[in-house]
């Protein structure tokens, strides 16, 4: 029954299909083939995959097209593919529209301070907090990890280290990717959807210029702040988790952070939260601007974006880590 | 005055509008009528360049916005009002921002001079003292009559009005046409109108249009179009137009 277990474990309703045919037919194989292959054109891509493993643990039994299996694998793939491409298209389209239109009148001081306030000062008590648990676990495990071999005189470095090279930027990132791009992404998709884009068009009005610009300034100029807000705050909880809790005395745990963590740990730190914030905010507008009409397309683009940018940010800072913070050899 | 010369539009093999003609007269009321999904909407997104066509020409007082660049076409589309469907009034604004918002984008006025034409335009549609409610706060028929009052509130050369009563109840719908005639009358522009409602357009109209499978069937004036039982648009009425 290694067949039935492939069929369950995968979830794919081939395989109940095809087991459905081989046990509840009594005609045997003649039958099992064609009723398969009757019913191959409904059957979409990701069904497919399944055939291996059917052909496999029921060998003798089912006869497939090796031709079927490659078609759909190869199509899947594609797809994806152009997927990915056209939604990277769309994003360096809408970058290229944003710097040029962000130099042109009207400057829109208002939207932008309106943004600044949203993806900003709203979202500083959520940072904060998430930044001072952020850096009492790092202190603990980090005590935990060092005192094994007597080094407790590193917990502050590490954690300082930690949090303004990878932990501000990152999580930072990732918690307004959460509370903000996911609304960018609803409340622009919605605005395509109940025509108000239209509308500002009508007016004589570039949408890109009055909805995207303010919002991928704002986020540009707030993420950094927010992100050292988010290392400050884990500083503050990792000093009060030492002292209270780890018996680590003031002095040495200032003194590993003056020692080892220097300016160019913050600018870079800066500087990935700079990129990041342009990258995470294109991905929210843009997946709110070119979303397909109506609830479902809204819904779509909002867990889109909060996808995509998360994985972008992930990807994002591997390669600027390694470019930044490469060992020398 | 607005000419559409052979337009044609298609979405994937289906296709939208087939070589149509029609010309709108300067300071007329007009109404394209005809069924659900007969390209009426669409039509209209072509008029005020939302979408281009796929070939023809589309004249507005002699100048083809068919293939013009969005600055060029914005400096045309600054002579437009648009009342759409959905109203599309702005959710982040209220009801007195959303009618001041062309008028901040486009003039250099004072907040004074701003928001003497607010109340003026919300005064012509009843809406006087609404002005710091926001939309949700604002029946349809409330919405319908503030998104008039925004399309007129640069005082345009043009009104769109894309099924301004859909939605509506009977009553709602009258305070509607009536408000629209009302504005016609005090400044008399080209008002554009998209609608199924043919009673109405009749009703209100200088010049009724139908456009059926994406064609321009028929057009006349309402009181030829009552004068002749077999006229196409007397048929739509009864129901019995395309039927055979």
């Amino acid at each position: 029954m290694t067949f039935v277990g492939a069929a369950d474990r995968f979830q794919f309703t081939t395989g109940a299909t095809v087991l459905k045919l081989l046990f509840g037919n009594r005609n045997g194989r003649a039958d099992v083939e064609q009723a398969l292959c009757s019913q191959a054109h409904d059957f979409q891509s990701h069904h497919f995959r399944c055939f291996p493993i059917i052909t496999e643990n029921c060998r003798g039994c089912v006869a497939l097209k090796p031709s079927q299996i490659i078609k759909a694998t190869f199509s899947e793939i594609l797809s994806g593919a152009m997927s990915i491409a056209a939604d990277l298209g769309r994003v360096l389209i809408l970058f290229w529209q944003v710097v040029t239109l962000a130099f042109r009148p009207p400057f829109r001081f208002g939207e932008l301070m309106r943004q600044l306030d949203f993806l900003g000062v709203q979202s500083v008590a959520l940072i904060v907090f998430t930044g001072a648990f952020t850096g009492m676990v790092s202190a603990l495990q980090t005590y935990n990890g060092v005192s094994r071999f007597g080094a407790q005189s590193m917990v502050g470095a590490t954690v300082a280290l930690g949090l303004t090279r990878e932990l501000g930027p990152v999580l930072s990132s990732l918690m307004i990717i959460g509370r903000t791009v996911s609304s960018m992404a609803a409340e622009i998709g919605t605005m395509r959807s109940t025509q108000q884009i239209d509308a500002l068009r009508s007016m004589a009005i570039n949408p890109v210029h009055y909805l995207i610009v303010p919002r991928v300034i704002a986020m540009i100029l707030v993420l950094p702040v927010l992100s050292l807000f988010f290392s400050f705050s884990g500083m503050v909880g990792a000093y009060f988790m030492s002292m209270h809790s780890l018996g680590i005395d003031e002095s040495t745990f200032m003194t590993g952070i003056k020692t080892y963590l220097s300016l160019e740990d913050i600018t870079h730190g800066i500087l990935k939260s700079l990129v990041f914030g342009l990258v995470i905010s294109l991905i929210g507008c843009s997946e709110g601007y070119y979303s397909p009409m109506g609830a479902r397309g809204v819904a779509r683009a909002t867990t889109t974006s909060v996808v995509t940018s998360s994985v972008m940010v992930l990807i994002i800072d591997y390669f600027m880590t390694a470019l930044m913070f490469a060992p020398s050899t | 005055m607005i000419s559409i010369k052979d337009v044609r539009k298609q979405y994937g093999e289906e296709v939208v509008l087939d070589r149509v003609n029609l010309e709108i007269r300067k300071n007329s009321v007009s109404t394209i009528i005809g069924g659900s999904g007969q390209g009426k909407s669409v039509l209209l997104r072509l008029m005020i360049g939302l979408e281009p066509p796929d070939s023809g020409e589309i004249l507005i007082d002699g100048d083809n916005i068919v293939g013009m660049r969005e600055s060029e076409l914005n400096r045309i589309r600054r002579r437009f009002g648009v009342l759409f469907q959905d109203s599309a009034l702005f959710d982040f604004l209220t009801v007195g921002e959303n009618v001041a918002f062309p008028v901040r984008e486009h003039l250099k006025l004072s907040e004074r001079e701003i928001q003497d034409i607010v109340l003026d335009k919300l005064a012509s549609v009843g809406l006087l003292g609404e002005e710091d409610k926001t939309p949700e706060q604002l029946s349809g028929g409330m919405r319908k009559r503030v998104a008039l009052a925004r399309a007129l509130a640069l005082d345009p050369d043009i009104v769109f009005f894309d099924e301004p009563t859909t939605g509506l109840d009977p009553v709602t719908s009258t305070v509607i046409f009536n408000l629209i005639l009302k504005t016609h009358s005090e400044r008399p522009v080209t008002y554009v109108l998209v609608s199924h409602d043919v009673n109405r357009a009749l009703e209100f109209s200088q010049e009724v249009m139908m456009l059926y499978r994406g064609q321009i069937v028929a057009q006349g004036k309402p009181s030829e179009i009552r004068k002749d039982p077999d006229h196409p648009i007397q048929k739509f009425m009864e129901g019995t137009f395309g039927t055979s």
